[in-house]
């Protein structure tokens, strides 16, 4: 089984945390059983995430005040952590938290 | 994927925090813009034909407030004249990128942009300003001075109004705050959405009732050009603690926003509590509720290099006025003697920058 090929984007200051790289193509490596988002939020922390984790998980989600896209659509319509990621989704982080 | 709540079939994009539905996104488009016109014209906001400059900081509030009120002007005739205003605080490494985004601005929705900055209102920029107190307090000054400095920058351009982008979080959040802190005054008028500082110009806040979610997700999708950083000197700031609270509990459920501002605006304070009267500062002429507002006290502490002066209560304001003055009198200096005369400290030249008439002239209306 091959990886799972997806692009992650950052917006709203969420990139600040990322290296302040705006957008990445990522391979998740194949693993036994499907990739919820949930298991791609803690693969971020432990591969992508630069500084200040506490800024981008809390308990078992994002941070509350990170909006979530899948695919151009709001995660709270597919329920959020347990969506099942698809081969070229594109997953959208924006944080509210920042100001202008 | 879910269809959209308004049965226009096509798939949602969006779950509305305030009401659940499910929305595609042109039925989001209209549905914020049209909740913003309703706030507007049930609060009977804008009289036809004034000038309104909206407080812009190249952040999502202010830009999607930029952008919702020429589309509203447009399309539903308001008449009003809209002018861009932004603050500079001098700030090295924040500002300097947000007022490139607030020129964009300008560009792409053709408005006229004043930026006045803080050297020039204050003769202090924030950097000279942290330098001089640590990161402790600086939040204090920024704010106290940023409201006033849009309040004169509104006065020079002489608006009818300021629209500044505080959206229904950031109500609920101050609401919060104020319970916090018990301070009575400002929760009794927090959740004012048109605040008239004495003889000042109207503030007002179309999105009072537009949840920080929603304004995001109507700048991606609106594909608008915002900036968003951390400001470098923010991490002190007691505001943080009440936004985390809010955040978590909005978690649990989305209500509690507007539940937050519904009681804000109920509330009656009891005759009882001790509230301060507005009057107009002796110095500069602004609304406040001391003889000497807030601004003038913080400043004056930097002046005289007693940072701390505007911090805490006011009562030790005064005591702490006199002990410095008896200080300067024993080394000769201004404050006790005649100002024109003195060559011995910069008293003088600070209290110069800050005569209005002088920006204004700087600033070339």
């Amino acid at each position: 089984m091959s990886g799972l090929n997806i692009t992650i984007e950052f917006g709203g200051g969420a990139e600040l945390l990322f290296g302040n790289k705006k957008k990445q193509e990522v391979i998740l490596p194949a693993k036994e059983g499907e990739w919820t988002l949930k298991d791609l939020i803690f693969w971020m922390k432990d591969n992508l995430l630069q500084e200040r984790p506490e800024l981008f998980i809390q308990d078992d989600s994002v941070r509350p005040g990170i909006l979530v896209l899948v695919n151009d659509a709001d995660w709270e319509l597919m329920d959020t952590v347990k969506y099942v990621l698809e081969a070229k989704d594109k997953i959208v982080f924006i944080s509210t938290l920042h100001g202008g | 994927m879910p269809a959209c709540s308004a049965n226009c079939g096509k798939n949602a994009i969006l779950k509305r925090p305030k009401t659940g539905d499910a929305l595609c996104k042109e039925c989001f488009f209209e549905a914020f813009e049209n909740e913003i016109h309703f706030t507007i014209t049930r609060a009977k906001l804008f009289t036809p034909g004034s000038t309104v400059a909206v407080a812009a900081s190249g952040g999502k509030d202010s830009t999607v407030l930029a952008y919702v009120l020429k589309l509203l002007n447009e399309k539903y005739g308001y008449n009003l004249k809209l002018v861009l205003l932004s603050i500079d605080e001098g700030i090295t490494g924040y500002r300097d990128d947000s007022l490139e985004t607030v020129k964009q601005n300008r560009d792409d929705y053709e408005m006229p942009l004043k930026i006045m900055s803080y050297k020039d209102l204050y003769g202090w920029t924030m950097d000279e300003i942290v330098a001089e107190v640590g990161r402790k307090n600086n939040c204090t000054f920024c704010g106290v001075f940023r409201r006033q400095a849009l309040d004169r920058g509104a006065m020079l351009l002489k608006v009818n109004y300021l629209a500044t982008g505080h959206n229904a979080d950031d109500i609920a959040e101050t609401v919060l705050m104020n319970i916090l802190r018990g301070d009575l005054a400002r929760l009794n008028r927090c959740t004012s959405i048109i605040t008239d500082s004495g003889d000042g110009i109207p503030r007002v806040k179309p999105l009072k009732y537009t949840y920080e979610k929603e304004i995001v997700m109507y700048a991606y999708f609106r594909k608008l050009v915002y900036f968003s950083t951390e400001c470098i000197f923010a991490p002190n700031a007691y505001r943080g603690h009440a936004r985390v609270l809010l955040k978590d509990l909005e978690k649990v459920d989305p209500a509690v926003i507007m539940n937050i501002i519904q009681s804000g605006e109920s509330l009656c304070v009891n005759e009882t509590a001790n509230m301060p009267t507005l009057m107009t500062c002796e110095r500069c002429g602004y609304g406040s509720s001391q003889k000497i507002c807030k601004a003038c006290t913080l400043l004056e502490g930097l002046n005289r290099g007693l940072p701390r002066l505007g911090i805490g209560k006011s009562s030790k304001v005064k005591k702490l006025i006199e002990q410095d003055d008896l200080k300067r009198s024993a080394a000769g200096c201004c404050k006790s003697k005649n100002k024109s005369d003195c060559g011995n400290c910069a008293c003088n030249k600070n209290e110069i920058k800050r005569d209005l008439s002088k920006a204004v002239e700087e600033l070339k209306i």
